[in-house]
């Protein structure tokens, strides 16, 4: 009953009054930025770091974890409601979603896409505690080569398996890895890329890069769109789900956590792609697919129960492995580090109280959000009609105002400007900048590990193929390279020749 | 600036650029050798790895037509920057409240939908709630106005 143990322990850590207020903050924050299009957890969760240094690790995890699952609840708010993903994980949810709220049936599709949502939470919180302890046993016996050779899988997964241009994806990983290393050498004390600015030997802050990339850049570029809002001023009368829906739904949500769990713990795939095979997945098995479209509930369930999901299970990684899956989660491996504690699978047993604690509190997050979200979704949809001139200034100043205080460093405030800069001309040149963040977390530690297995080896490289585990990832590495890669080459040279 | 090549060329040739400064800046650092990397080793090669990318995504890119897409707000690209570096200015030298209200009235500039007295309120009724959270409430240690002596 060690599972048991540990659980009532993790519930002792997330009930204590300070834990489960920073718990309701997270959830409130999250489903607040995720009803408002325009600005999404990864630049919340920047922008919110710098506050987090005052709390205890525990508390500023709980409540980041909060803003990052609570967003996906609020998205899909906004995508049944107003046909508008606040998150790009609620976009399948529109197709059908939008459809039963024309009908009159907004109530039954919030109502069942919190109710898979909240199942999807529960079942992703329990394969976290089941799977964490052995995957974490597992990596405690890692040396240098395999912990190269995983972080090299693991960014070479995530950019493959991102959505957008691979070979860019890949490229910007490479371009964090390479601004990771600004500063002066662990080992020798050279100043690398400081460029004679002493601000910079202590290399560029992870706050300022999330920040400028993700908040400024991403304002920039929404200030170019001219994408006109309309709220379907839908009454959410009835909210409760028929029999026969809910009879409907109990596959979907069954199907869709799976899905979702699965591409969780896999690198790199966002939560809409989990959405989407769910969908694709509950179309095929229909008896009748042409309902879908036209306002099918399962195909609201389905893909509600898997982005939630996979959203709690890309903790899994990270909390066992140190291994960031996405861009969110590089972000709470920041926050991590920023607290003095270094991501891996020590933390399980070094520091019990945050990963137990953490887990347990997804699973009261996930149940204060059915209550945040059910009861009071009249007002979120008010709070969708808060004009954007009014909400970029706000974020510009919280987003200032955070960096600023972490150093009382105005040059950082010129680098995070620089980055904004920066990341939003990435974003119009069609490079995701989601990447990047990975490779800038990892850089240095990938360095690192990269010399102690050379030391280990005395110079020789081979030592990567010749340990098993860590041949074990990079024949994964080298054949999710081939099986991407060679389809896409052969397309581009179609595209050439045609 | 004309913008007629495609989009894939204009990344391709940034990488490049990117990856073949950090070549050249890193030979200044010592290389080591694959027993001992020296500080110069990881970065020649990932300036290499960029260099290389960036020659195959601007090679496609000369047989590809797309172009930059969506408009841009030039307005936004010139002034949200622009804010943040004053805002910096000013808290070194003016104190927490007019870098505060130069940001969010200079940052409310930047949108189309900019107008003067409603900005002027929300800037002001956003300085007094900034000054309430942070300075009065989590007690930031910021002089509201610096002093001039």
């Amino acid at each position: 009953m060690d599972l048991f143990d540990n659980l009532i322990f993790g519930f002792g850590v997330a009930l204590s009054l300070q834990n489960l207020l920073y718990c309701l903050i997270g959830v409130t924050v999250g489903t607040l930025i995720g009803v408002l299009p325009g600005i999404g957890p990864l630049s919340t969760i920047a922008i919110l770091m710098p506050i987090t240094y005052g709390v205890s690790p525990v508390g500023a995890l709980i409540m980041l974890a909060g803003i990052y699952y609570g967003a996906q609840y609020g998205g899909s708010t906004t995508a049944i409601l107003v046909n508008l993903p606040g998150e790009t994980s609620a976009v399948v949810t529109c197709i059908d979603g939008y459809q039963m709220a024309r009908q009159g049936r907004a109530g039954p599709a919030l109502a069942i896409a919190a109710v898979g949502s909240f199942f999807a939470g529960t079942v992703g919180t329990l394969l976290i505690a089941l799977f964490g302890p052995p995957l974490a046993e597992i990596a405690l016996k890692f040396g240098s080569p395999e912990y190269f050779s995983l972080m090299l899988m693991g960014l070479v997964a995530a950019a493959v398996l991102a959505q957008g241009d691979m070979v860019k994806s890949l490229a910007m990983v490479v371009m964090g890895l390479l601004l990771g290393l600004v500063g002066s050498d662990v080992n020798t004390g050279v100043q690398r890329f400081s460029f004679g600015f002493a601000e910079l030997s202590d290399g560029i802050g992870f706050v300022v890069v999330a920040v400028g990339v993700f908040a400024i850049g991403e304002i920039i570029a929404n200030l170019g769109d001219k994408a006109e809002r309309h709220v379907l001023a839908a009454t959410v009368a009835d909210l409760f789900p028929s029999k026969e829906d809910l009879k409907r739904c109990i596959g979907p949500i069954l199907r869709g956590t799976g899905i979702g769990a699965f591409f969780g713990v896999l690198p790199g795939t966002g939560p809409a792609i989990a959405s989407f095979a769910s969908y694709m997945v509950e179309k095929k098995i229909a008896k009748d697919p042409s309902r879908f479209g036209k306002g099918a509930i399962e195909g609201v369930a389905g893909p509600e129960s898997a982005n939630n999901a996979d959203a709690q299970c890309k903790f899994i990684p990270m909390l066992t492995l140190g291994l960031p899956a996405s861009g969110v989660m590089a972000l709470m491996l920041g926050a991590l580090t920023i607290q003095g504690i270094q991501p891996g699978p020590e933390v399980m047993t070094t520091r019990p109280e945050l990963f137990w604690g953490l887990i347990a509190s997804m699973w009261i997050g996930n149940a204060l959000l059915v209550i945040l979200n059910l009861p009071m979704i009249g007002l979120w949809v008010k709070l969708l009609q808060v004009p954007y001139r009014f909400l970029f200034p706000a974020i510009m100043a919280f987003s200032a105002i955070g960096i600023y205080s972490v150093n009382n460093s105005s040059f950082e405030i010129y680098l995070t400007a620089l980055f904004g800069v920066i990341g939003f001309v990435w974003m119009k040149l069609g490079c995701s900048p989601a990447p990047m963040l990975l490779g800038f977390v990892l850089g240095p530690m990938m360095e690192e590990h990269l010399r102690r297995a050379m030391l280990m080896s005395k110079g020789d490289p081979s030592v990567l193929v010749t340990r098993p585990i860590s041949l074990g990832f990079i024949v994964v590495t080298v054949l999710i390279l081939v099986v991407m890669i060679a389809p896409a080459v052969r397309k581009r040279r179609v595209d050439i020749a045609g | 600036m004309t913008l007629r090549l495609s989009k894939d060329v204009w990344a391709g040739a940034m990488l490049i650029a990117i990856g073949t400064a950090a070549i050249v800046i890193a030979r200044n650092y010592p290389f080591g050798t694959p027993l001992r990397m020296g500080p110069g080793y990881f970065p020649i090669i990932l300036g290499g790895l960029l260099t290389v990318f960036g020659l195959f995504i601007l090679a496609c890119g000369l047989h590809s037509s797309e172009r930059i897409s969506g408009s841009v707000s030039l307005r936004a690209f010139i002034i949200l920057p622009l804010s943040l570096v004053l805002f910096g200015m000013l808290m070194e030298h003016g104190g927490f409240v007019p870098a505060i209200i130069v940001l969010i009235f200079g940052a409310a500039t930047a949108s189309a939908e900019f107008k003067f007295v409603e900005a002027s309120l929300f800037s002001l009724g956003l300085t007094a709630l900034s000054v309430v959270v942070f300075v009065w409430g989590l007690g930031l240690p910021y002089p509201l106005i610096a002093d001039f002596h």
